[in-house]
């Protein structure tokens, strides 16, 4: 797992202008429940405690002390690490991570539900789909990305196409003239826990404001 | 970590089966007196045990008519490796038990038993001490507690068995054996619990999110109920709770045992020895159940407010 990949897609988030709005929840939810894999398990959708499959969660933190406080929404989801924890674990070979492109995918078909690689990921990136029984994460909208019959312009991952203020940006991060590695040089684009040195393919962008208050 | 009963039968119930294994291989090889048909009844035992452990591993899995495949993944995974010994142990004891009845005689396969089981051991161990971010389980007290906690109570009911099984000369050969697991395999479990409450966290908030803020607060989680990520990864526990299955662990586990194994030694009925496997047995879920609980997953520092 150690050798570089020649190409990496991934996702920069831009918490600078992330509102928290949950559109690229909601789109994640509606690609990836409309696809072959079948429907994101939603058990007591209507009822007292709701719970469901999601690839992408939107949370919300607070920094800083009042009233010098910043609200800094943070979209999670997988990461697609260089150096994936989660891949070598799975005792089926059920959780890979593509050569071509260096998604990290879980192949249902093969999958125990053992749950080996949710705990093996430090980020609670993986959910076990409580209706099929196998564990799901984000494709990166793998079915979409090269889908030849999408105009080119909308051959991206759902959240990104769905995100009103464009906190998400898309693309090859092994590529150093691409929109990700550019936005990722020149504005500070970091990692998550990156004490456990898993090389995360998505990055961050760090908020200016957040930084500028220090402490 | 949320304990899954599955895995705290399976691992509880096999590595008492492998110390059972061991105590009557090391038996057989020192060249105790044994009665060919008590050996064959422990034997079985020690099978059905084991059986019921690969039963209640399975139960663990989502699918588990696909069990079969996790074998494939051998060279990366401990998982699959412990997948493959398991039953590898299970043939060699069978194959033991076989030899008696049939009665060809096979030394090298208690010998045998012993390097398979001391191998079960390392792979079920390493399964979690490979995860290097749950930093209670990355380290090598986790292997040391699985074997001494196996041998322990396998030598324990391997006593216990004796007793039942009519045989009270081996019995009390077993106790000394069985006094000295507990007591071992006491202190390093303790080393262990002492080196959780020490340990200092490698995540924070900060690193999980990267925002440089010296105070920082999660105020959505994201979701207004659980998710996968809620239920698998906290234990839900009251710190009451907690400390009562502490309570359990050195109590039931080690400490009462360890009493009964040494009124036994200094002359107490044998029969004492049942109602010791009986405790410990209650004693060594609840260890394998902090064992989880313990476990303090990064991911849970996105997980912490619901609004």
């Amino acid at each position: 797992m150690s050798d570089t990949l020649a190409k990496q897609l991934a996702l920069v988030i831009d918490l600078n202008v992330c509102v928290g709005c949950h559109a690229c929840v909601t789109s994640c939810k509606q690609w990836n429940s409309s696809g072959a894999a079948g429907p994101l398990a939603d058990l007591n959708a209507y009822d007292a405690n709701p719970t469901g499959t999601f690839f992408n969660r939107v949370q919300t933190y607070e920094a800083g002390s009042f009233p010098e406080t910043e609200t800094v929404h943070f979209p999670k989801s997988c990461l697609h690490c260089e150096d994936p924890p989660c891949v070598p674990v799975c005792p089926t070979g059920a959780s890979y991570k593509r050569k071509e492109d260096g998604i990290v995918l879980v192949d249902y078909d093969k999958c125990i539900g053992c749950k080996y690689c949710a705990w093996a990921c430090p980020y609670g990136a993986r959910e076990l789909d409580e209706e099929r029984q196998v564990m799901t994460k984000c494709t990166l909208c793998v079915d979409r990305i090269y889908d030849q019959a999408l105009p080119p312009a909308d051959r991206k991952p759902a959240c990104v196409m769905a995100c009103p203020t464009g906190a998400r940006l898309f693309g090859d991060v092994k590529d150093p003239d691409s929109d990700v590695s550019k936005a990722i040089r020149e504005r500070g684009g970091y990692a998550l826990m990156p004490e456990w040195e898993t090389q995360p393919a998505n990055q961050y962008l760090p908020r200016k404001v957040t930084a500028a208050l220090g402490e | 970590m949320h304990p899954a009963w599955s895995v705290i039968v399976f691992t509880t119930v096999a590595g008492a089966a492998q110390g059972l294994v061991v105590a009557l291989a090391l038996a057989t090889l020192l060249g105790v007196p044994l009665a060919a048909g008590f050996v064959d009844a422990a034997l079985l035992c020690a099978l059905g045990m084991l059986v019921v452990g690969l039963a209640s591993s399975l139960l663990h899995l989502g699918r588990p008519l696909r069990a079969w495949r996790a074998v494939a993944m051998w060279r990366t995974s401990w998982l699959s490796r412990e997948v493959i010994v398991l039953p590898a142990f299970i043939g060699v004891v069978a194959a033991w038990w076989l030899a008696l009845r049939v009665g060809v005689s096979a030394p090298w396969l208690p010998l045998l038993a012993i390097a398979v089981s001391a191998l079960l051991w390392y792979c079920t161990a390493m399964v979690y001490v490979c995860i290097r971010f749950i930093q209670e389980w990355a380290h090598a007290l986790t292997i040391v507690n699985y074997t001494l906690i196996g041998l322990a109570s396998g030598g324990l009911l391997a006593a216990a068995l004796a007793v039942l099984g009519g045989q009270p000369a081996l019995a009390r050969s077993l106790v000394p054996w069985a006094l000295g697991l507990t007591l071992l395999a006491w202190a390093t479990r303790t080393l262990a619990l002492r080196r959780n409450a020490a340990l200092k966290l490698k995540s924070s908030l900060q690193s999980a999110t990267g925002i440089p803020a010296k105070k920082l607060v999660q105020k959505s989680m994201g979701m207004s109920a659980g998710s996968f990520n809620t239920r698998e990864f906290f234990h839900g526990a009251s710190a009451a709770a907690v400390r009562h299955v502490r309570l359990a662990l050195h109590g039931l586990g080690f400490g009462v045992p360890v009493l009964l194994l040494l009124a036994v030694q200094l002359g107490a009925p044998l029969g004492w020895l049942v109602l010791a496997l009986m405790v410990q047995g209650a004693g060594l879920l609840a260890e394998r159940w902090l064992f989880f609980a313990q476990a303090r997953h990064p991911q849970n520092l996105y997980y912490q407010t619901v609004s």
